[in-house]
């Protein structure tokens, strides 16, 4: 990774750099692989990069820094993710 | 070929900066700077200028374009006046501490309500702690050399920083001098291919301005003050070797005139520095010891200068800007660079706000005041307390 000498607000590409942002979350996004058909409109809107695609198209999401946006549901054209309060009693 | 070029300040300046070829030029007209832009944009119709001009909805949006662009490593220039400068007042703190040698002219203009047009420094005065370079000019030689010389400063090394090229409304601006133009090769030698600090590129991702933590700030605000005191050892450099290449040279930090045995020194700036050389002459025939150190850059301040005239005379300082519920800024930081380390007597006059004439006979009376021991210490406004 290329550096940079100097003395300014630059910062590099490094997983978790803020630290464990998953801890911000109040609403949880709750995936359903029944009913994803594979479209990926999660993977292309997560503002986070937390949708983690699989080889097979398949999507899971990194819960460790989620901070719980919602936008992934709200894409979600087959409502295969539902946001849920975190600690909710089921 | 070098060349004479009878022009305004303004076309002189968009002469230099076209001569400097910047990738990016953002701008948005304003009296008394319109002319600059359109000088520009002229030069972009016929060709010679080759960059991108993007026309903007406003200054903070010209500001904010030149950051843009300059992140991406090119050269950049705008230019502005008064409530434009005013408007961008946040993109220039922002250029600056993101350290992107972004150059800009600014005409001196009044700030309003009153609509006023004409010369008073209270804009650029008004700028002075956003972290960019400030310089003074006081011919349109000086603009033009002064442009050519900033690129080359604000993109070195070990400085970084964004620097502002301020001349006085119309009496620079729309005021036709002549100026020797160099070759348009010993420009490219003298000004070389900006090398960025850093810049934005697909293949190394990176994020600027993020979070940043209070130790870390305070680290970043340290060094542009040392990139300021760089500049303060660079200016003199850059205009030395300007002055071995092109054989002109109008002062380092300051410009000196007539200053050998003075016994005042007068400190002044802009257009009022220009005027002060024959109120010197006409004061000198008459016997009084004064002579001038003319205020080139206002940032970095020359304090170490003026510290050294200040042991050897007393000084007059004239300000054609007020620090309202203090003093003029330039009366104020010349007390401040000499505290405690000298008894000279410092005289401060207000003069020339909105754009009023100030003439080498005014100058004459305001020095001849001080040195017949007839200034208070306080700052007098001239023409308003019966000097």
């Amino acid at each position: 990774m290329k550096k940079y000498n100097i003395s300014t607000t630059i910062s590099y590409p490094v997983k978790g750099a803020m630290g464990r942002t998953g801890n911000w979350r109040v609403f949880k996004p709750i995936l359903d692989k029944k009913k994803c058909v594979k479209c990926l409109r999660c993977w292309i809107y997560c503002p986070e990069a937390t949708v983690i695609r699989n080889k097979d198209d398949t999507v899971d999401i990194d819960y460790e820094y989620c901070k719980g946006c919602g936008i992934c549901a709200n894409v979600c054209k087959v409502k295969a993710i539902v946001m849920e309060r975190e600690g909710a009693k089921k | 070929m070098s060349q004479v070029m009878i022009d305004t300040g303004n076309y002189i300046a968009a002469k230099a900066a076209v001569m400097c070829k910047p990738e990016v030029v953002a701008a948005y007209p304003i009296t008394p700077q319109t002319t600059l832009v359109e000088g520009v944009a002229n030069y972009k119709a016929s060709g010679e200028f080759k960059g991108e001009y993007i026309c903007v909805e406003s200054e903070h949006s010209a500001m904010a374009a030149c950051i843009g662009a300059s992140s991406t490593g090119v050269r950049t220039f705008t230019g502005t006046s008064s409530h434009g400068l005013l408007l961008m007042h946040e993109m220039l703190h922002w250029a600056a501490l993101a350290r992107l040698p972004v150059i800009m002219c600014n005409i001196n203009r009044v700030v309003g309500p009153g609509w006023n047009i004409w010369a008073d420094e209270n804009d650029s005065i008004s700028q002075r702690d956003t972290g960019w370079i400030q310089f003074y000019c006081s011919s349109n030689q000086e603009i033009f050399d002064t442009i050519i010389q900033s690129f080359k400063l604000g993109e070195h090394e070990k400085v970084s920083l964004p620097v502002m090229i301020s001349y006085n409304a119309f009496i620079l601006s729309h005021t036709s001098m002549p100026v020797y133009v160099p070759d348009q090769k010993d420009v490219d030698n003298f000004v070389k291919k900006r090398i960025p600090k850093w810049k934005l590129e697909v293949e190394n991702p990176i994020t600027f301005g993020n979070i940043i933590l209070p130790h870390e700030y305070e680290k970043v605000r340290r060094e542009m003050q040392n990139c300021q005191e760089n500049a303060k050892k660079l200016i003199p450099e850059i205009a030395s070797e300007w002055k071995k290449k092109f054989g002109r040279f109008h002062g380092d930090l300051l410009e000196f005139y007539k200053c050998e045995g003075a016994e005042y020194i007068l400190l002044s700036m802009g257009a009022i520095g220009a005027e002060s050389k024959v109120a010197i002459d006409n004061l000198q025939k008459n016997g009084f010891k004064v002579g001038l150190a003319r205020v080139r850059t206002f940032r970095p301040f020359p304090q170490e200068e003026i510290l050294k005239l200040a042991k050897k005379a007393d000084l007059i300082v004239i300000d054609r800007n007020i620090s309202i519920g203090n003093e003029g800024a330039l009366f104020n930081e010349v007390k401040g660079s000499i505290y405690g380390k000298t008894d000279a007597k410092v005289h401060g006059f207000i003069a020339g706000l909105g754009g009023k004439d100030v003439t080498f006979g005014d100058i004459e009376t305001m020095c001849k005041k001080a040195i017949k021991g007839k200034a208070t210490d306080h700052q007098v406004w001239y023409g308003l307390e019966e000097v």
